[in-house]
């Protein structure tokens, strides 16, 4: 369909937008910008906020500037503005007012519509490579990163390949999180006992700034992580660097890590227990038999649930 | 016996807490002694503390609210200067004094600032516009206020004794569950909002009955002042959203003190469905704060564009149907929860379409101004500020409701810019505009102009110093709730932000030494004719201030600006009509029932945070008694001769024949 189509195109191509904006000011000083991405997703973000903002702006600018001039050209004192004391309806008016917002909003629900599906953080993203698994945990106060088919974990630190996607599979140990890296593009929630899931790729090597958007007590301030999307090469040099360096994540070191802590520093686990992130998403990690066959069937629905 | 109260309670270790705590109690006690020795105790228990007209009631509401809004804006200080220092360095506010601050901040402003200034607005407005004596349930109304006033004193009592609730203004589960806040913070915050919500939905019960059932005569649902319009909205939205609030907040309650499982991690708990149900209450109440204020500004524009308002069944139209809608967009608070792309979709749809009713508003206000003759006194640039800033706040709000948007800039500082820049923008420009419009209708004087426009213009620039370098941290990554930050890109804009609340500091200034000049010129100041801004609307076909019963006689309404109409006609005749023939008029009775109700629920609450079971039971029966009894006594009417009545509107009408010769020497 047309409309659908242009819309489309706005999407994909909402990058024109970009210039508009003073984006020296708004993206300068190299901060975690939402402006400056670096991944498929956050530039997705950003071209659909562009572009919305595009949209909005085209009524909201002549909106501002009428009320700026109507309130200084009808000024009492002004003699020349006429005077017209019982103009209070006026048929064509009404249409106007009422129309040019509805169409407005008629052209801005396709883009949240199409934006919606293009950019649900459950989909997967486009790719000939196939995507790295990564199941993230939000404790009190940082953050655990799984590589379940590498056998290896992280606290505080991400190492992604760039260029290749990465499916995040999310869970709290603890309260509600949300996991966001604002140049890797959209945040989603962490909960206990859920698993919700998001799709981000960078699209060149570098260090991004994330951190948890949802507040979560004491600790939240520190409650935020470094993501190193390095090249492929250097990507399985860090894997085989940090199974050499050892440090293995069983049950017993889960527990010791789980314990509320704060300003926690980078560390690496050469080893991992597989059922792990299992056991945390069944609120039983410890898995004492009949509890842990009941909580993991309530976790599952649970995740259900969150999907 | 004391339950978990105990002198560790006290926060003697804390200079901050201890400080303004015991600076507010010093103050209180200074307050009360004063009150006492100077004899006055007489004088507020029967002219207001007991009081049930609507007006003194409306005016108890909007001091609260004042005073309220002092505090929120101290916590506001607070954090923002916390977080210009807070660069690479743990500032002066630990986190667990921070966090406390950011959730005080919010709940006090919303529950007890701006919610009980627009509930005030309404009791002292609504029945003087809507021509009648009184609101519905006189008595009812006095137990809202003071229940309100209750919870209030509840959340301040924090400050001293104990903590406040650490988990931001809306206690999400699991942190807000016993297991991750043990404290009695989240305590105080359930009590002092069950508290207040009660009060909150009486008085709602109370406005609605008041605008379907009574009006006067001739008066029309069609010719009703749009501040009527918005307010039924308004309340029609609180007695159907905060049901929701009371069950939502009665099973964190339930979760936190008897051990059941609703929201928690464990025992099959599900914290998504705190979230979902308390933003079923949270959306609309966002309309419950702004609706209130549009029905302002479309009094004042009109009012002081001289015209009436632009396509009046076109803004009632646009009320009603924003009123409908804000129930059916409260998932875009959560969009980053994981709900799938056409729940998403449909919501972020539905949020956007509300922009729609906005829109035409804001629309109809410009055309208003349109063919005016544009008086610019403070009213007046409080509204054309609120119609540039407003549009601005639309536009983020709207932008937030694109899920990928939202994606990106949840929770951020974006969407601390964006909901400071409606409710700044909306609710609390319109609460200053109304302030010094209906102002000297309660108090029989202007306020001072000059320090008005000071306190505008301060406002006004403060805001945009304050809050676009946030929407821009926000763009930039920022997330909320940051009691200390790393990110040098952040830092600049944070004492930009900072420098701004400085200049917002000054406004408040401003709008307090607006009040004590006012209240020393007042003799200057008086409005003798009672219609101090040429007014459209009934309530300034009364004195200012109005008598007791409002309306000697009540007002025969034959069209949508009765009050415009009735000048118009004398000043064509150059005659007010023959007096009207004067009745006696019975109005209620003074009543204790709202304050000693709320005294002794005032203990419940305390005794409940505090697990002082002894009391609970107490306060409870004690309470619950009371009110049982003054229920059940036939309510007291006095009667005002006609004699009495006759003299208060010869007055009036003289003072309006004086008004009248004056025009006819005018023109």
């Amino acid at each position: 369909m047309f409309g659908r189509k242009v819309v489309d195109k706005c999407v994909r191509e909402g990058a024109w937008l970009s210039v508009c904006i003073p984006s020296a000011v708004l993206s300068g000083c190299a901060g975690p910008s939402v402006l400056s991405p670096h991944g498929t997703v956050a530039a997705a973000n950003r071209a659909i906020m562009l572009n919305s903002l595009g949209v909005m702006l085209v009524i909201v600018i002549p909106t501002i500037a009428g009320v700026g001039l109507f309130a200084w050209w009808f000024r009492a004192s002004n003699s020349k503005a006429r005077y017209r004391p019982n103009f209070a309806f006026s048929g064509r008016l009404e249409l106007l007012i009422w129309s040019i917002p509805f169409l407005v909003i008629l052209f801005l629900g396709g883009i949240i519509w199409i934006g919606s599906h293009q950019l649900d953080p459950y989909k997967p993203l486009a790719s000939q490579k196939k995507p790295l698994e990564v199941q993230v945990v939000s404790l009190d106060w940082k953050w655990l990163f799984l590589y379940p088919e590498l056998q290896l974990a992280s606290v505080n630190e991400l190492v992604v390949p760039t260029g290749t996607p990465v499916h995040l599979s999310l869970t709290s140990g603890s309260v509600m999180n949300s996991f966001f890296v604002p140049q890797l593009g959209s945040m989603v929630a962490v909960m206990y006992g859920m698993v919700t899931q998001l799709h981000l790729m960078a699209d060149r090597d570098g260090d991004f700034y994330g951190q948890s958007t949802q507040f979560s007590g004491q600790g939240f301030a520190d409650m935020n992580f470094k993501v190193r999307s390095v090249s492929p090469a250097a990507f399985s040099a860090w894997t085989t660097s940090v199974r050499q360096s050892g440090g293995s994540l069983d049950l017993k070191s889960y527990q010791a890590l789980e314990a509320p802590s704060q300003n926690v520093p980078p560390t690496t686990f050469g080893q991992v227990d597989p059922a792990l992130f299992a056991r945390i998403v069944s609120g039983a990690p410890d898995n004492l038999p009949a509890h842990a066959r009941h909580s993991s069937t309530r976790g599952r629905e649970a995740a259900s649930i969150a999907r | 016996m004391l339950g978990k109260l105990s002198w560790s309670s006290l926060p003697l270790d804390q200079p901050i807490p201890l400080v303004a705590g015991s600076s507010i109690l010093l103050l209180g006690l200074a307050l009360v002694v004063w009150v006492v020795v100077k004899g006055y105790v007489p004088y507020l228990w029967r002219e207001w503390i007991t009081s049930v007209d609507h007006k003194r009631i409306g005016v108890m509401y909007c001091v609260l609210a004042l005073l309220m809004l002092l505090r929120g804006f101290v916590d506001a200080i607070m954090m923002r200067s916390q977080q210009a220092i807070a660069y690479q360095s743990p500032g002066y506010l630990p986190p667990e004094h921070f966090n406390q601050i950011f959730s005080a901040h919010g709940t006090i402003m919303i529950f007890f600032g701006a919610m009980p200034f627009m509930i005030g607005l309404m009791n002292f407005v609504v029945p003087l516009q809507l021509g009648v004596r009184d609101i519905a349930f006189p008595r009812l109304n006095s137990i809202g206020f003071w229940l309100t006033a209750s919870g209030a004193l509840l959340v301040n009592a924090s400050l001293l004794i104990g903590e406040f609730a650490r988990t931001g203004w809306l206690p999400y589960p699991p942190l807000s569950e016993l297991q991750y806040s043990p404290d009695v913070g989240v305590d105080y915050y359930l009590w002092a909002i069950q508290i207040s919500g009660l009060g909150t939905l009486m008085t709602g019960v109370n406005l609605v009955t008041t605008i379907l059932k009574t009006r006067a005569p001739g008066m029309s649902y069609l010719r009703m002042p749009m501040f009527c319009w918005t307010a039924l909205a308004t309340n029609l939205l609180i007695v159907a959203a905060f049901p929701i609030l009371t069950a939502t907040l009665a099973m964190l309650t339930l979760d936190r003190y008897l051990g059941f499982h609703f929201f928690t991690n464990s025992g099959g708990g599900n914290m998504m469905m705190f979230i979902n149900l308390i933003w079923a209450w949270g959306h609309p109440e966002v309309y419950v704060l702004v609706l209130p204020a549009f029905g302002v500004f479309s009094e004042i524009i009109s009012t002081f564009s001289s015209k009436p308002l632009f396509g009046y069944r076109s803004m009632v139209i646009a009320t009603m149907f924003i009123c409908i809608v804000s129930f059916t967009v409260w998932l875009h608070h959560f969009f980053t929860m994981g709900a799938g792309a056409d729940v998403n979709g449909a919501f972020g749809i539905a949020t956007s379409i509300i922009a729609v009713g906005t829109g035409v508003k804001i629309y109809n206000w410009m055309f208003t101004m349109y063919g005016g003759r544009i008086r610019y006194e403070t009213p007046m640039l409080w509204s054309v500020g609120f119609l540039v800033t407003f549009t601005i706040g639309g536009m983020s709000g709207v932008l937030l409701a694109v899920p990928p948007a939202d994606f990106a800039l949840h929770n951020s500082l974006f969407l601390v810019a964006h909901f400071h820049n409606v409710i700044i923008g909306g609710v609390l420009f319109g609460a200053f505009a109304a302030m010094t419009f209906w102002f000297p209708k309660a108090f029989g004087f202007r306020l001072d102009e000059r320090w008005g426009k000071w306190a505008f213009w301060l406002a006004f620039i403060g805001f945009y110093v304050t809050f676009v370098p946030l929407y821009i941290t926000g763009l930039e990554g920022m997330t909320r709730r940051l009691q200390h930050i790393e990110v040098a890109a952040w830092y600049p804009w944070l004492l930009v932000s900072a420098a701004g609340i400085v200049i917002m500091m000054a406004g408040a200034a401003a709008q307090l030494i607006q009040l004590i000049v006012s209240i020393r010129n007042r003799e200057a100041l008086r409005d003798e004719t009672g219609d101090p801004w040429n007014g459209r609307s009934l309530e300034w076909a009364t004195p200012s201030p109005p008598p007791a019963f409002n309306f000697a006689v009540l007002p025969d309404v034959r069209e949508q600006e009765p009050y415009w109409a009735i000048k118009q006609r004398a000043i064509e005749q150059q005659d007010l009509g023959p007096a009207p023939t004067y009745q006696p008029i019975g109005m209620p009775e003074n009543s204790s029932v709202g304050f000693v109700t709320a005294a002794f629920t005032t203990v419940l609450g305390f005794a409940l945070i505090w697990q002082i079971w002894w009391l609970v039971i107490v306060g409870l029966v004690a309470g619950f008694v009371l009110f049982v009894i003054f229920t059940w006594m036939d309510p007291q009417e006095r009667e005002i001769s006609a004699e009495d009545v006759a003299v208060a509107d010869r007055r009036r009408r003289s003072a309006r024949e004086a008004w009248l010769a004056q025009q006819g020497e005018a023109s």
